[in-house]
């Protein structure tokens, strides 16, 4: 970062130095997601075994975990149910943000000072102030137990988060464009779709992006909501219903943890700019 | 702006009668304005605005799961307060939070540090570092309950091989102190890809010339963190410790899943009570009472940042 006239050897050391630092974090960072792995392929002789050492796969690997959870109990229900409210409220999010932001962050209008503040609150606002509320009014809508009681209560925290992230695409468009596809005759919502809209489009894929992975891996509202076996998300069904009473099936459960992080991890490693940028937006405009 | 009728009558297309009307009125930029924001007007008003105001309800009536109770006043909040569980939780909540983002704020800071400095391999090193912020919480939990087995702990067992604990080494999740000491572990390996990511945002928006100006002075390399990065990056770090302290004390996915506030409610925070109380044991109007003792420092920390975004 800091480079002034120093000698060869002097920056050489300052590089070891950077690389030496970062091996503790990196390490920290990722050995539990190799110990997932490996933990998914072991037998259970050797997971549970006190003679055998744990940091590598000592007896070969086998799949029957995998075979398991496909097998004989309800994983991929579960993973088709979380990308359909993944999708589905991600896309509901999307269209209601693009319209508010657009509307905050380029309309003038009385009360849109006000309005965007309450986007704002409503976004630090934590879901673990609201489940029990909703819990009931997901009751009185006669949806609870269902995949509609995630689908409907997910906007809550989707909406004001991308409303925020979009409304700063939407501010770095010259007013100017717009004005000139007004006074040539495209109405107000033509200006929106085909000036504004395409021209925020990496606002868009991030907003798609980061919806995507809150809603795949909400917890707390998916716990609550559902208890129906059938009806649960990807995340809550490995981590409540691979357990049996109160035991823990390591094997199977971290070839759950592997598989139902797969998504994500997807979208993560094709677009990991859009990522640090949405995530650096997100937080430090806000 | 009067500018579109005109533009359209210009264009050639003059719309006429009621439809003409209804496009005129929509066409206006307020009405426009409102018509857009509405769906999430909607939205924010019927499942957040009315939910919050029912959990102020339910915190001031007898309410349990199925059955509408009556008006209890401030009896609920009293009850929690002479509560044993509850007063540990307050604790446990306080420590929790000033533990780990004092540790995420240090870390992360050095990380960002670190992470700026132009290796090879940057981008690689980036994305490594901020995969705990991404996968599940929920399932990265998960692994980290094994990692800390009672009997099978890979952390033990290495640390018992390289000498630095006797066999068999705590059981983590089993005792209190090591218990909170999991949790927080568990929090600041999720929490500390979000602060450096963003923390290292700041650091690259600092102007080289500053650095250069404080080397020609003859400041050293502590110097120049010192007083050209530290004052620079103010007001990224309070924004981002702002965050960190809604997420980290509103933190319910790592304590459900690693010990469920065990061992005898020692890591309880107030939602995983909020939770317990509410849903588990089905009394939805202490629950409520519980997860709006966290009110206060939210309408705090709201309060701060809208101050500081207003100043920018």
């Amino acid at each position: 970062m800091i480079t002034g006239v120093r000698s060869p050897g002097a920056r050489r050391r300052s590089i070891a130095f950077g690389y030496a630092n970062l091996v503790p974090f990196v390490f920290f960072a990722l050995f539990p997601f190799y110990f997932m792995v490996i933990t998914s392929f072991k037998s259970n002789a050797e997971l549970y075994s006190l003679k055998s050492v744990p940091l590598w796969i000592q007896n070969g690997a086998i799949i029957d975990h995998y075979t398991y959870l496909f097998g004989r109990t309800e994983f991929l229900v579960w993973i088709k149910n979380s990308l359909i409210i993944s999708i589905v409220s991600t896309s509901v999010s999307l269209v209601i943000s693009v319209l508010a932001g657009y509307s905050l962050a380029r309309l003038r209008f009385r009360g849109v000072g006000s309005f965007g503040t309450a986007v704002f609150i409503t976004y630090l606002v934590p879901p673990t102030l609201l489940f029990l509320p909703l819990s009931q009014v997901v009751n009185w809508l006669g949806i609870a137990d269902t995949i509609w009681a995630l689908i409907v209560t997910y906007p809550t925290f989707l909406v004001p988060f991308s409303t925020w992230l979009l409304m700063g695409y939407f501010r770095t468009i010259p007013r100017e464009i717009e004005e000139c596809a007004l006074v040539d005759g495209a109405s107000r919502m033509q200006t929106l779709l085909r000036i504004a809209l395409p021209i925020a489009i990496p606002g868009i894929i991030c907003v798609i992006l980061f919806s995507f992975t809150l809603t795949w891996n909400e917890f707390i509202y998916a716990l609550t909501f559902v208890s129906k076996t059938a009806n649960k998300t990807a995340i809550v069904g490995v981590t409540a219903d691979l357990i049996r009473g109160d035991i823990y099936y390591w094997g199977s459960l971290m070839a759950g943890a592997v598989l139902a992080s797969v998504p994500v991890v997807a979208g993560y490693v094709f677009f990991l700019d859009y990522y640090v940028s949405g995530l650096t937006a997100g937080a430090v405009k806000g | 702006m009067a500018v579109s009728p005109r533009a359209l009558e210009v264009a050639g297309s003059p719309r006429v009668g009621y439809l003409g009307r209804l496009y005129e009125w929509w066409e206006q930029e307020h009405v426009f304005g409102y018509g857009l924001i509405m769906p999430a007007f909607l939205l924010i008003a019927c499942l957040v605005a009315y939910p919050f105001g029912m959990a102020i309800y339910f915190s001031l009536s007898d309410y349990w799961v199925g059955s509408p109770g009556s008006f209890v006043g401030l009896g609920n909040f009293r009850e929690i307060l002479g509560n044993e569980v509850f007063r540990q939780t307050v604790w446990n909540s306080f420590v929790f939070t000033a533990i780990a983002l004092t540790c995420k704020a240090v870390l992360g800071v050095w990380l960002a540090l670190l992470l700026a400095r132009n290796l090879r391999g940057k981008r690689l090193l980036r994305g490594a570092i901020l995969l705990p912020w991404v996968i599940p919480t929920a399932l990265s939990t998960l692994v980290w309950v094994w990692m800390f087995d009672s009997l099978y702990s890979v952390v033990n067992w290495t640390a018992i091989r390289l000498g630095l604990m006797t066999a068999p080494g705590p059981n983590w999740l089993g005792m209190a102190s090591y218990a909170m000491a999991a949790v927080i572990t568990v929090n600041v390996w999720r929490g500390l890809p979000f602060f450096a990511i963003i923390v290292l945002a700041g650091l690259v928006s600092i102007p080289r010339e500053f650095y250069e100006a404080a080397e020609v002075d003859g400041a050293s390399s502590f110097g120049r963190f010192r007083y050209v990065t530290l004052p620079l990056l103010k007001p990224v770090l309070a924004v981002v410790l702002l965050f960190s302290t809604i997420f980290t004390f509103n933190d319910f996915n790592i304590v459900y899943v690693l010990t469920r506030g065990g061992p005898v409610n020692t890591t309880h925070l107030f939602a995983t009570l909020a939770y317990q109380t509410g849903l588990a044991g089905g009394n939805l109007g202490q629950g409520a009472a519980i997860s709006l003792f966290m009110l206060p420092l939210l309408g705090l920390v709201v309060f701060l940042q809208l101050r500081y975004i207003r100043r920018e």
